[in-house]
This record gives C-alpha cells, sequence and structure tokens, in this order.
C-alpha cells in the first residue's frame, strides 16, 4: 500500500519541524547551539559558557519547548476527534465543536476569569465546562426518541448556542478594562501563556486519550456505515459512541484549557489526512495526529514571527485555514462523494 | 421429515405509537431454505426484517434462533450466525471494498483488534466466490450498485453468516445487476446458505425462492411454496392488481400484468 512508508516520514517531519521551531524566535538560536546545549543538559558532553547554558535553558526548556509541545498536544487533539466526529456523525463537514465542546468551554472559561483571580480555577471551570455543554447535548438527545445521530446534532447546536448565550452575558457583565480584553483574547486563543506544568498535566490525558481514539478506530469506520449496519455487525453502538464522544470531548476541552478558541484545525486536517492516506480511519487517525501536529507548529511559528506583536493563534489558524480550505474543496469533495 | 426451524418468531407485534406495523405473526424458517418476503409499500417487511435481526425490539413476542431467544444470544456470537445485508445505500466516505469487506470479521474480534493475516485471506476469497475481486481496492462510492449489493453480501460471507436476511436487495440495481444478484444468491443457496429477503418484484420470488411470505396490513396473508402461493388470485389480494401467472415452455413463471395487456389492447383498436 501506498501509505506504508508515510508515518515514518511524518514523524520525521515532526522532529524537524519541532527542531527548526525551537530555533526560531525573537531570539534566534543557531541549530548548532541548540543541538551543544542538548548534548550538555543530556550527555554532559562538550562545552558551553554558563552563562550562555543558562540563556539557551530559559529560552528553549522554560519557553521554547513547552510551547511547541503543547502546539503537537492541540493540533493532534483537534485533528483526532475531528476526524473522528466526522466518521461517527458520517459527515465530512463536522469538527470538534459539533457537540458544544468548544463553546462551554470557552463559557467556562470566561466565567473563571470573571470570578476568580486563580489561573487553575479558570483552566478547571473551563474543563468543567466543556463536558457539560456535551452532556447537555447527549441528554438533549437522549430525551427523544429517533435517529441518534441527528437528535446529536440537534442537541449540539442547542448547547453551543446556550453556551454561547451565556458567554455574552459574562462578556456583558466583565469588567471593560481588565477582564473583557483578557477573556477576548483568550477567545482568539493564544500559545503565549503556556508554561511546562500545564503542558504536562494536560498531556497525559491528551495523549491518553489520543491513544485510545487510535485503538477504537476500526469501530469507527463502521460507526460510518449506519448504526443499524454496525449493530448487525455485533458492536455495542450507542456504548461505543459515547465511549468516543467521552474521549473527543476529553482532549478537545483541553486544547481550549491550555490555549483558547482554536478554529478550523479539526475541520481541515482530517480532509489533508484523507487526500493523504484515504478514508480508512485505522489510518486516517494516526496520519490526522500526526499532521495537525505540524500544522499547528508552523501555524504557531507564523503567529510568532510574521509581525512585530504575536497574532492570536486562533486568528492565524482561520486566515491560513479558510482560503486553504477553499482551495482543496474540489480535490477534498473526491474525498467524500 | 419435521425439520427443528433455524429462526422462529412467536406473536410477534410491532406499532410505532399506536399504528400497528405487525399483528402477531408466527414464523418458522428451516436451514437451507429461500424464503421471500413480499408485501406492498409499508406493510411491515422492513419492520419484521429488523425485528428477526434484534435490532428492533417487538412490543409483544419472541425471536428464536436455533430454539435459543435472541435477546439471550450476545450480539456478536448472533452476527457470526446471521448477517444483515442492507439495501444500498449513499456512503460519504470511499472506503476501499476490502475494507468494507473486512468489516464482516469484527464478529470474531476481540474488543480491541487488528486484522490478521488470516481476516485479510478471508476477505479476499469472499470477494473471489462472487467474482469480484478486481474491485478489492476500489472506492466502495465508485463502483455500481450491482457491485456494492455484491460487496455487502461478501461482507456477509466473511462474516461467515450462513442465514443472510436482505432487505429489498434488488431495488436500486439496473435490469442486469437484478438478475446477476438473483444468480448470486441461487448459487449460494445450493452451497446450504439460508436466504430471508423481501422484495417488490412476485417474480424474484417464482425464480429464486422456495417460499413465499405475503405480508398485508401487518399480518400474513399467505405463507407457503412459492409456486402454490404466487397464484394471480392472492397478488391480487396482495397488490390490488390483475397479474396472470403463466408458466413458460420449461419450469419457469413469468407474471403478465392485465391491467397493462388491456390498456395495449384499447389502445390499438381505439
Amino acid at each position: 500500500m501506498r501509505v506504508k512508508g508515510l508515518f515514518p516520514l511524518l514523524s520525521l517531519l515532526l522532529v524537524l519541524t519541532a527542531m527548526v521551531s525551537l530555533a526560531l524566535g525573537k531570539y534566534p538560536v543557531p541549530l548548532k547551539d541548540i543541538a551543544r546545549y542538548f548534548g550538555f543538559r543530556l550527555f554532559g558532553v562538550g562545552n558551553i559558557s554558563p552563562e550562555y547554558y543558562q540563556i539557551l535553558g530559559n529560552l528553549l526548556m522554560d519557553i521554547r519547548l513547552p510551547r511547541i509541545l503543547a502546539a503537537i498536544l492541540i493540533g493532534a487533539s483537534l485533528s483526532v476527534s475531528g476526524a473522528a466526529f466526522q466518521a461517527m456523525f458520517v459527515n465530512p463537514l463536522v469538527s470538534p465543536g459539533l457537540l458544544g465542546v468548544l463553546a462551554g468551554a470557552s463559557f467556562g472559561a470566561a466565567l473563571g476569569m470573571v470570578f476568580s483571580k486563580s489561573w487553575l480555577a479558570v483552566q478547571t471551570c473551563s474543563f468543567l465546562f466543556g463536558f457539560v455543554a456535551v452532556l447537555i447535548s447527549v441528554g438533549i438527545a437522549k430525551m427523544h426518541k429517533g435517529n441518534t445521530i441527528l437528535l446529536l446534532v440537534l442537541g449540539g447546536v442547542i448547547s453551543g448556542a446556550l453556551f454561547t448565550s451565556l458567554l455574552s452575558i459574562i462578556k456583558y457583565i466583565a469588567d471593560p478594562y481588565n477582564q473583557l480584553p483578557a477573556i477576548v483574547q483568550w477567545l482568539m486563543g493564544g500559545l503565549s501563556l503556556v508554561d511546562r506544568i500545564t503542558v504536562f498535566a494536560v498531556g497525559v490525558p491528551q495523549i491518553a486519550g489520543i491513544l485510545m481514539i487510535c485503538l477504537f478506530s476500526g469501530y469507527l469506520n463502521v460507526l460510518s456505515m449506519g448504526d443499524e449496519e454496525a449493530r448487525a455487525l455485533g458492536i455495542p453502538v450507542e456504548w461505543v459512541r459515547m465511549l468516543l464522544i467521552f474521549l473527543a470531548t476529553l482532549i478537545s476541552a483541553l486544547t481550549v484549557v491550555v490555549a483558547g478558541m482554536i478554529g478550523w484545525v479539526g475541520l481541515i486536517i482530517p480532509h489533508i489526512a484523507r487526500i493523504l492516506v484515504g478514508p480508512n480511519n485505522k489510518i486516517l487517525i494516526p496520519a490526522s495526529a500526526l499532521i495537525g501536529a505540524i500544522y499547528l507548529i508552523v501555524v504557531d511559528d507564523v503567529s510568532r514571527l510574521l509581525f512585530n506583536v504575536e497574532v492570536p493563534i486562533g486568528i492565524t489558524t482561520s486566515l491560513i485555514g479558510i482560503p486553504f480550505f477553499a482551495f482543496i474543496l474540489k480535490k477534498a469533495r473526491r474525498g467524500w462523494n | 421429515m419435521e425439520l427443528k426451524p433455524i429462526i422462529r418468531t412467536e406473536g410477534i407485534t410491532f406499532g410505532y405509537t399506536d399504528r400497528p406495523v405487525l399483528r402477531n405473526i408466527d414464523l418458522a424458517i428451516t436451514k437451507g431454505e429461500v424464503v421471500t418476503l413480499l408485501g406492498p409499500n409499508g406493510c411491515g417487511k422492513s419492520t419484521l426484517i429488523k425485528v428477526m435481526l434484534g435490532l428492533l425490539n417487538p412490543e409483544k413476542g419472541r425471536v428464536f434462533y436455533n430454539g435459543k431467544d435472541i435477546n439471550h444470544i450476545g450480539p456478536k456470537s448472533l452476527a457470526r450466525d446471521i448477517a444483515y445485508v442492507p439495501q444500498i445505500h449513499k456512503m460519504p466516505f470511499p472506503y476501499a471494498v476490502i475494507d468494507v469487506v473486512l468489516m464482516g470479521r469484527i464478529p470474531h474480534k476481540r474488543f480491541f483488534f487488528r486484522y490478521s493475516k488470516e481476516d485479510m485471506d478471508i476477505a479476499y476469497n469472499a470477494l473471489e466466490r462472487l467474482s469480484i475481486s478486481h474491485l478489492a481496492e476500489r472506492p466502495y462510492t465508485n463502483i455500481s450498485g450491482g457491485e456494492r449489493q455484491l460487496t455487502l453480501i461478501a461482507r456477509a460471507l466473511a462474516q461467515g453468516a450462513r442465514t443472510l436476511i436482505m432487505d429489498e436487495p434488488a431495488s436500486g440495481l439496473d435490469y442486469g445487476n437484478q438478475l446477476r444478484l438473483l444468480e448470486q444468491i441461487i448459487r449460494l443457496s445450493r452451497e446450504g446458505y439460508t436466504f430471508i429477503k423481501s422484495t417488490h418484484f412476485p417474480e424474484h420470488a417464482l425464480w429464486v425462492a422456495d417460499r413465499a411470505i405475503m405480508i398485508k396490513d401487518s399480518v400474513i396473508l399467505a405463507d407457503g411454496p412459492c409456486d402454490d402461493v404466487i397464484n394471480s388470485e392472492q397478488l391480487y389480494h396482495l397488490y390490488n392488481v390483475k397479474v396472470s401467472v403463466m408458466k413458460l415452455n420449461g419450469s419457469l413463471r413469468v407474471c403478465v400484468p392485465e391491467t397493462i395487456c388491456g390498456c395495449m389492447a384499447f389502445g390499438a383498436t381505439g
């Protein structure tokens, strides 16, 4: 199959992109110095002046590496949950926010910013409301009898609209000098506030979630044939679907916790991956993870470097993503017609 | 000789809200039979098929597979014996034909699974048995309706099921593909497969089925060997049209609609 060499290639590309991005910034560090720094830090080989070692340590380990790792985790999470939702809802135009997780998490973050000074409280609140929004969608779908997929989509529309309005209320009552700008900036998405502890705290469940979805990817193929066929093949459809929704919600809520709202990634990357590797979810899901990670590192580099001030990454992903999507639409349609 | 039924339904009653769809359906289907369900639109054929597969729970009554209530058989083990061949449908994702056939192996896998070499061999073998190996790598969305129906049958074979339940397999197929589909059903039934299928074409029952079950207004109107049951009187009851069933030189029977003959005769003389 033509996909054989693709995973090593994508992995290599990911590592290279991450390395180059470590070097890039307002204060460029030559790749040679990065190699020297890591050589000294990890293996104690080579020599490096203590001051320079200090500077590099601060720049690479405290600022750039957490940020790059966060970009990898967020890009992979959004792409994987987007691809999983597209298969599960048998619709290639679906994105991770379908069941309201992003709207809920945004509301939660804004609520936290208004009522608490603690950053941890903001993040926890954001995460919890991401889940609350999805629970509301699922609850609405369960209340009625009928086509589960359609009811879930409607539930998501309702829940998303609810939390968007609630967010407006928060914005309206927020202090317009300090809180409102903070909320608005958060909603535009950004990786500048990322620190090492958050990356580790969030990274473990995200990686676990992504791996679990990869393990379930064979079921995604069958779910996209429709519920009845999947059940006739002996699959506990409701159970598998709820588990997948839970995992997708977990990983995408955590992206909001780290970096606010980042749109378009979860819609575009699965399409690009589908063009490259085809629609089989067993290959598509891991490919989406890798491509999404590479994409978000690159977009974050653009955000950091293109102008004198940093552009919020949510804006950059949209500005790059929208024309790109319009451009590949013709090619992408071949993937689902 | 009394054979034990492979599938038996007992007093199946099913209704959407207050409108009954099925009332007190008792059926017994024997291993190796080819059974055709006939009936007008909305008579409950599809519902009966889904009840027999355990996809819908009837309000009253039970379905037995080999004497065991299907609610007490695990869905995976049921899927290893009974396969559902749905009507061909549109799909947004162009999975390769072989990937669709491979889905049939899931009932044989553990919860977390990878397809093995053996699964691949079984899937390719299923394609070969239906003479569609050449389609293996083609996108499922890019093949003809007939080829898609054969792919779904191949999936049922890969599933290892010996009983195939088909919901209007001929609908949406062109004339040639309909006939090729019937040929495959005859071939597989000679190998001992059991078929339960619904159709809108009485002739398809006359040509490939041993037995016809006619359903009208949610009850069984007639049940018996096709040659006995499918006659102009019963077809009139069932569809409210006048049709003669004629025997051709061999043993094949055909349906000739009298009303259309009448129109043509009228057109010619008038």
